[in-house]
């Protein structure tokens, strides 16, 4: 390089002020790309400026993955999930067991018993029949299971092309009556994170059914109702309830999303240690042989929760004696400094921050 | 750039031509290409990189140098001890 | 998993990290070429581990950061085609052209696929044989054998509807450009372990010579780079220039014959444009004459493509190991991944996406803060 353009460049860059033009303005899109979907930056970024502007009110505004409503003296928590995902049978589970379990744990994170739940359908033509009633036997063993009722749906056709088979749209109600206060923006320093097991195991399932990135493995999705789980944790808790602080389910954008989210709501910084984060074999094979990290890997089983340090201890326990828990660790700590970043302490002694993905997390050959 | 990782050829075959194998890496399995290391046998451990073998790993020349490595920890407690906190400490 | 874990034992890093210290008595600037190994020491952490007397530098080792911006706008003119089917490492996804990224163009009606290996190409072209399979072909020396796979199989099977996007780059002359910059602070290399599994490294004794500097081929495991690291400040403490092999399990000085013979079967060397560089004469791989039909520039007619580069940023003096991404004032404001000005942002394996990734907070946090609770250090 000579020396010129290095002297144009220097140039160039002392005059950028600190917001800069970019050449490259790729985050405005004038459509909707796949990133939008990955529950990382660019999913923020689409919420925040596009439905958030529109419905300003304190409930929304928290953003957690339920809303807790009082109601004539009851809290009511009150959720909805989409669910698309393909192939829609996968080892493990399918669309339907997802669609139940998936909000089941949503109202679950906010401390509900969950109740009820709505479905409503949109479905490909050319959908084979038997296909779908598969899908909603799964669905209703899924709610036998997790004790809850289907009370009302809605069903919609597409012409073929235009919905990959079928999508689910499920909203759920159930009632916190525990006196919980779980929120993303109650962490403080000195609270222990807790995570109820392995990672990354349903994506990693799922991407290990997609052609062109296609390898065996006998894993299988961890797809699972939580709400048992959460109350055999609240159980350990009582009395001190209020040392709960918040419950999250790392779906997709997987553990790291999750904790950078409260720890930017509660302005906390976070320290993880890799040693204590865990991981199946199969996952890490999957993970290494692609380039990807199993801390943004999706997960649809699984719980992260912090709470105060006083009753740590005793969660632990109450979780790994509950079959759905039985591999919980915990993970790291809330600090003070650096507010708003997740740090993590890797297996060789250094430190490493855990970011939050633009978009979702491609394999790669670098 | 160039994420390669080592796996164990579990089965060896031939396809369109080429000489395939099914790689295990940890607990997944995948196809890869072997034409490049045509000598490859069951059981060996490959490099692999976008689906092809690029190499055999040395077994006993892994064996050599990770040992050399396990034995600093030894080789370090003979030595006088290092004052300091570890790696913080200002050098 | 057997060889990887391994090297990743946090006790035997220390011992490395304490031999380092006490090899060392005066500073020295080392550069690792390879972005996977850039993407292992930021990722582990390994630079916050190593002694302040030993810098480390990031080279222009990523294919992805380095293909020049017209390169990316001819996969977009292709890719937009609509009897095409470009298929893509996922690397290249996110690299921004002069308008947009792939996503963008995918999200507009282009079909784009993501591929683990590029014979995964065939494949989709033989359930297609209506549409023309385009694969964009990038990477190092490493990546050549399959990318020449890929043509070598399609000639061979007859397959006609595949075709190869062709921007390969070489590590000797990158390695070259940086030691003759009149501003190069580099004093030794780490060098690419995976490219000199596949070619060997025969090439770099010519240049440690030439340039007085200490080579070492190095692994990407935690415990490969800090030994590289140990070997190199060896090598510049006692004042020799040698090329030594840390990689030794893995690797031979010779390389890996079929895989080379393949690669001259397929390719030659022609001049490479660097994206943040400019032109490295005899820097990159082209098709021979024989499988120039099976060139997409060619095929797609956009050898024409001719975009101009801003000049905005210091990613050439980063690639170069001239400047840290802490030095750039835009770095992380108005320049971070979402919003990359240069090459060395764009992609995940970028120095300046490493850092922004990893380790960011070592600018603003003193290290030894990290994890206090306000009551005081720990």
């Amino acid at each position: 390089m000579d020396a010129t353009k290095t002297d144009e460049r220097e140039e160039a860059v002392a005059t950028l002020g600190p917001f800069g033009s970019c050449p490259l303005p790729i985050f405005e899109h004038p459509q909707i790309v796949l990133g939008h979907g990955s529950g990382g930056k660019l999913s923020a970024e689409l919420i925040e400026k596009i439905f958030v502007s529109r419905f300003r009110n304190s409930t929304l505004e928290k953003m957690d993955d339920q809303a807790v409503l009082e109601i004539g003296g009851a809290r009511l928590a009150f959720t909805t999930d989409s669910f698309v995902v393909t192939p829609i049978f996968f080892p493990g589970g399918d669309i339907g067991t997802l669609a139940v379990n998936g909000t089941v744990n949503d109202l679950a994170m906010g401390g509900a018993k969950p109740l009820y739940l709505a479905a409503a359908f949109i479905l490909e033509e050319g959908l084979p029949a038997t296909e779908l009633a598969r899908v909603v036997d799964s669905m209703a063993t899924a709610a036998q299971n997790a004790g809850v009722q289907l009370v009302t749906g809605d069903t919609k056709v597409v012409n073929r092309g235009k919905g990959d088979k079928v999508f689910i749209t499920t909203t759920g109600i159930g009632v916190v009556d525990r006196g919980t206060q779980l929120s993303a923006d109650l962490a403080r320093p000195g609270d222990k994170i807790l995570l109820s097991g392995f990672i990354g195991d349903h994506g990693i399932t799922i991407l290990s059914q997609r052609e062109n990135l296609e390898f065996e493995s006998t894993l299988e999705s961890d797809c699972a109702a939580l709400h048992g789980l959460v109350g055999a944790m609240l159980d350990a808790a009582a009395g001190a309830v209020e040392d709960f602080r918040v419950m999250r389910d790392p779906t997709r954008g997987g553990v790291a999303t999750v904790l950078n989210e409260i720890a930017g709501r509660s302005r906390v910084g976070m320290v993880l240690r890799e040693n204590e984060i865990p991981v199946r074999d199969s996952v890490r094979g999957a993970c290494e042989m692609l380039g990807l990290d199993p801390l943004y890997v999706a997960n649809e089983g699984k719980l992260v929760a912090i709470v105060a340090p006083e009753i740590a201890d005793r969660v632990l326990a109450a979780m790994k004696r509950h079959p759905l828990g039985a591999e919980s660790h915990i993970i790291g700590e809330v600090v003070q400094q650096p507010a708003g970043m997740v740090l993590m302490k890797t297996s060789v002694g250094g430190t490493r921050v855990v970011d939050v993905l633009f978009g979702e997390q491609l394999p790669r050959i670098c | 750039m160039c994420l390669a990782i080592p796996g164990k050829v579990v089965e060896i075959y031939s396809n369109e031509g080429l000489q395939m194998a099914r790689v295990r890496f940890g607990g997944v399995t995948r196809e890869a290409c072997l034409d490049y290391v045509p000598e490859t046998q069951l059981g060996d451990y490959v490099l692999v990189h976008v689906g092809f073998a690029i190499s055999r790993v040395d077994e006993e020349e892994a064996r050599r140098t990770y040992e050399a490595l396990a034995e600093l920890d030894q080789l370090g407690e003979l030595e006088a001890p290092e004052v300091g906190e570890g790696s913080r400490s200002g050098s | 998993m057997k060889y990887l874990d391994e090297y990743r034992d946090g006790d035997i890093a220390a011992k490395l990290v304490e031999r380092i210290k006490r090899a060392q008595t005066r500073p020295w600037v080392i550069m690792e070429v390879c972005g996977g190994q850039t993407h292992s020491i930021v990722k582990n952490g390994i630079d916050q581990l190593l002694p302040k007397g030993v810098e480390l530098v990031h080279g222009p080792g990523c294919p992805v950061c380095v293909t020049p911006l017209e390169m990316i706008d001819k996969a977009h003119a292709v890719a937009r085609r609509p009897e095409v089917i470009f298929c893509s490492f996922g690397d290249m996804l996110r690299v921004p052209g002069s308008d947009g990224d792939l996503f963008s163009i995918k999200s507009q009606g282009a079909d784009v696929r993501v591929v683990y290996s590029p014979l995964d190409c065939l494949k989709i072209a033989q359930a297609n044989p209506e549409k023309q399979v385009v694969f964009f072909a990038i990477g190092f020396e490493t990546t050549a054998p399959a990318n020449a796979m890929l043509a070598w199989q399609a000639r061979r099977t007859g397959v006609k509807n595949v075709s190869l996007l062709v921007s390969h780059v070489l590590v000797p002359p990158a390695i070259e450009a940086v030691l003759s910059s009149p501003l190069n602070r580099v004093q030794g290399f780490l060098g690419p372990g995976h490219v000199c599994a596949v070619v060997g490294y025969t090439e770099y004794e010519p240049l440690a010579a030439r340039f007085h500097v200490p080579i070492v081929v190095t692994g990407f495991e935690p415990l490969d780079i800090l030994e590289g690291v140990l070997m190199v400040v060896e090598q510049l403490e006692s004042g020799r220039a040698e090329v030594e092999n840390q990689y030794s399990r893995v690797l031979a000085r010779g390389g890996n014959h079929p895989a080379r013979e393949r690669i001259a079967k397929v390719f030659e060397v022609s001049d490479r444009k660097w994206r943040g560089v400019g032109m490295i004469p005899q820097s990159g791989l082209q098709l021979r004459e024989e499988f120039r039909d099976l060139d997409a520039e060619l095929r797609f007619n956009v050898q024409a493509i001719d975009t101009m580069e801003p000049a905005v940023c210091i990613a050439g003096q980063i690639l170069q190991g001239i400047k840290k991404p802490h030095d750039c004032p835009a770095f992380g404001t108005a320049c971070t991944p979402q919003h990359p000005l240069g090459a060395t942002m764009v992609s995940a394996e970028g120095a300046c996406a490493a850092y922004y990734a990893y380790g960011r907070h070592l600018k603003d946090a003193d290290p030894a803060m990290i994890g206090a609770n306000g009551n005081g250090r720990d």
